[in-house]
């Protein structure tokens, strides 16, 4: 899942034969090879949301910005997210999925989204709301969310408070291989084109999500019928279905059950409702969930009408309580079943699609099926039959006729996808964990791939399985990026954010003072 | 809030003693207590929330956190909290106190509930100025 802008894969056209080939560089192999070579004592790979929260960290552990390198090909740490929040519905004006102290721009968490929120407001009520909210929260009501338009903001304020637009370099990261004697070296195709490597001790990968993946029945669609048209994903643009829809009406079939579904179904029924068009919506649901489920009376969680309800995509302890600790002490298998059994596919349960559903069942345009697919084909002008296996084979599978199919399940491709990260399992000595991320130790340093005195990080969702269950979330982001700064402080490469630290970073942050 | 039972404890006893005590010692002068024993009083009062914390209602909301699928314990919780504990602390005050004159109910509701207002604020927020990583250990300190 990625911005159009930063698909392109150059690929290794440029490496040298002879480097292409070694796993371990050395300083005179590179020089022979004609790549100029830049010395930067800590590189960051991404640029996006975890490179951002890394290099504020850092800044605040004491690093100056000249000794940090962010390599991406965003000029802004939201771009991609941004890009992807914008296709699945989410605009600026829109609630995100994170709590109140889930605060990119502040790595304390305090003061919160929300009681900025609140502060900022004109009107009585606009101050009362949010703090109602934070109060009463996950009891009476549904965790209070921010805007995406805040979360921006206030990042574009740290941002310039940090400085960290001067750590950036344009380009697309290719490889990242050891150095013969310590460190690293990540080779960097600028935006002139011209290939740079830079030689680092630590490199830091917070590359995102190594692209989109579809349903397999609807791949087999779009290949063998080259449709792409009525067959989307939630997470590529894909206007033109609600603008045909609010043209013309018609039947739209949506999958999957997660908040992008939810996102979805809001934009849909909103537009069937301010413009009064026929709209039907079939929500396709793979597994249905019928209430309240888990393991045992302390393991449940609430669900109906198809959704498993919860406010955020991991239980609320992951970041930071007892769940926290069961997923951290525990290994291999063990683990694998810890995480499975807390996560899988949620949506939070927000008053107004409760409502919108309700409205959609009684009166008959939202419509809930639920089945295996057996396969997507093209039916009469501008209909997609998309068949469900049927329970017993003889029976002849339900047919559901739509003018379009949108695939809100949210896959993810496989790491290798990434070219960078195939290259690591290669080369460096990276390996796969149980659910076939990146093995990360508990300071996210990538297993098997040391150059002493260098280390070599990674964070967010390539490393999905390891010792923190919602690595790929902003608190998720932030907590691996403190692991990481620990261990950097042990290494002697930034100071100890201990108490003192704290307290005058926190206040330097407050007076919009640099760090 | 998502704590452990240990981090319970923990942010318990350092709350009460740094701005629980603090709001207390300001406090005190101006409640209408008998004037030999008015540090006597409160601070009894303030210790006997570290004790029965400790041992009985924090035992008591780490089991009902239990049945909570997320494993948290909301802020209106931490709020309510306040009443059941507030009339267990008086009740033995009742019987063990030994001051030269009586405590109002309001003098000691006043002083209880203002007291435990503080300590809900800081710990909504200020609490991670200083303790960067208390809300990522269950609210351990040590
Ligand atoms: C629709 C959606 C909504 C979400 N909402 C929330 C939410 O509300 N709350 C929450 O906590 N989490 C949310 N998440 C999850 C997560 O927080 C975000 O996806 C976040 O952007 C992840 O940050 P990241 O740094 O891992 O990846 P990104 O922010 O995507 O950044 C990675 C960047 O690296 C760049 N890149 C990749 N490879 C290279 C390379 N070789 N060279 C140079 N650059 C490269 C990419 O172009 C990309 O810009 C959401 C995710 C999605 C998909």
């Amino acid at each position: 899942m990625e911005a159009p802008g930063s698909t392109g894969r150059t690929g290794l056209a440029g490496l040298p034969g002879e480097l292409q080939h070694m796993s371990i560089w050395t300083d005179e192999l590179v020089a022979r090879s004609g790549l100029r070579v830049i010395d930067m004592p800590f590189v960051t790979v991404g640029g996006g949301l975890g490179s951002f929260v890394m290099v504020d960290y850092l800044r605040i552990a004491g690093v100056p910005a000249g000794h940090i390198r962010t390599l991406t090909v965003n000029d802004h740490p939201w771009q991609n997210y941004e890009y992807l929040l914008a296709s699945s519905q989410v605009t600026r004006d829109k609630r995100i999925r994170s709590d109140s102290s889930s605060t990119l721009d502040n790595i304390w968490g305090f003061p919160g989204y929300a009681i900025r929120e609140s502060f900022a407001a004109r009107s009585l009520r606009g101050f009362i709301a949010p703090l109602w909210n934070v109060l009463t929260e996950n009891v009476l009501c549904d965790y209070w969310t921010p805007t995406s338009g805040q979360v921006f903001r206030s990042m574009q304020r740290e941002g310039d408070r940090i400085d960290y637009w001067s750590t950036l370099a344009l380009g697309r990261a290719h490889v990242t291989r050891r150095r013969h004697g310590g460190g690293y070296f990540t080779v960097l195709t600028q935006a002139d084109g011209e290939d740079v490597a830079y030689r680092s001790s630590y490199v830091h990968l917070a590359v995102g999500y190594p692209g989109l993946a579809y349903l397999p029945d609807l791949v087999a669609y779009r290949h063998r019928f080259g449709d792409t048209h009525r067959v989307v994903n939630a997470y590529e643009p894909h206007e033109h279905v609600y603008e045909e829809l609010n043209r013309r009406g018609g039947t739209v079939i949506v999958r999957g059950a997660g908040i992008t579904a939810s996102q979805i179904l809001d934009r849909l029924i909103s537009d069937k409702e301010r413009l009064g068009t026929d709209v039907t919506i079939i929500h396709l649901f793979r597994t249905y969930v019928e209430g309240a489920h888990g393991p045992s009376r302390f393991l449940r969680r609430r669900g109906e009408y198809g959704w498993a309800y919860q406010g955020f995509n991991w239980p609320k302890s992951t970041w930071g309580g007892q769940d926290k600790n069961r997923v951290r002490r525990s290994e291999g298998e063990a683990r694998e079943k810890w995480l499975r059994t807390l996560g899988g596919t949620t949506t939070p349960r927000r008053k107004r699609w409760q409502r919108m559903l309700e409205r959609g069942r009684r009166q008959g345009f939202y419509r809930m099926h639920v089945g295996e697919v057996l396969e997507v084909v093209p039916g009469g002008l501008g209909v997609v039959v998309t068949r469900l296996k049927p329970d017993d084979p003889s029976v002849r599978p339900l047919e559901l006729e739509s003018n379009f199919v949108i695939d809100a399940t949210g896959l993810e491709a496989d790491i290798a996808e990434h070219t960078l990260l195939a290259d690591l399992l290669q080369h460096t000595g990276a390996r796969r964990n149980l659910l076939g991320r990146l093995d990360v130790e508990p300071h996210f340093e990538v297993r098997g791939s040391r150059a002493e005195p260098g280390r070599l990080y990674a964070v967010g969702v390539a490393t999905l399985g390891g010792y923190l269950a919602g690595v790929d979330t902003f608190l998720g982001l932030q907590i691996a990026a403190l692991e990481v700064c620990d261990d950097l402080a042990r290494q002697g490469f930034c100071k100890f954010i201990g108490v003192r630290r704290s307290i005058t970073q926190w206040w330097k942050w407050a007076l919009g003072r640099q760090p | 809030m998502t704590s452990t039972y240990f981090g319970r404890v923990q942010t318990r006893l350092f709350l009460v003693f740094t701005v629980g005590l603090l709001w207390t010692l300001v406090l005190t002068p101006f409640l209408s207590l008998p004037d030999d024993d008015r540090y006597k009083v409160t601070l009894t009062t303030l210790a006997w929330v570290a004790v029965l914390g400790v041992f009985v209602w924090e035992p008591i909301w780490h089991l009902l956190q239990q049945f909570r699928w997320e494993k948290d314990w909301p802020a209106i919780y931490l709020l309510l909290q306040a009443v059941p504990e507030a009339v267990l602390v008086r009740v033995v005050l009742d019987r063990i106190l030994d001051a030269s004159g009586p405590v109002g109910v309001g003098t000691f509701a006043l002083h209880f509930a203002t007291t435990w207002l503080a300590i809900f604020l800081f710990v909504q927020g200020p609490m991670r100025v200083p303790f960067l990583r208390w809300r990522f250990r269950g609210g351990r300190i040590l």
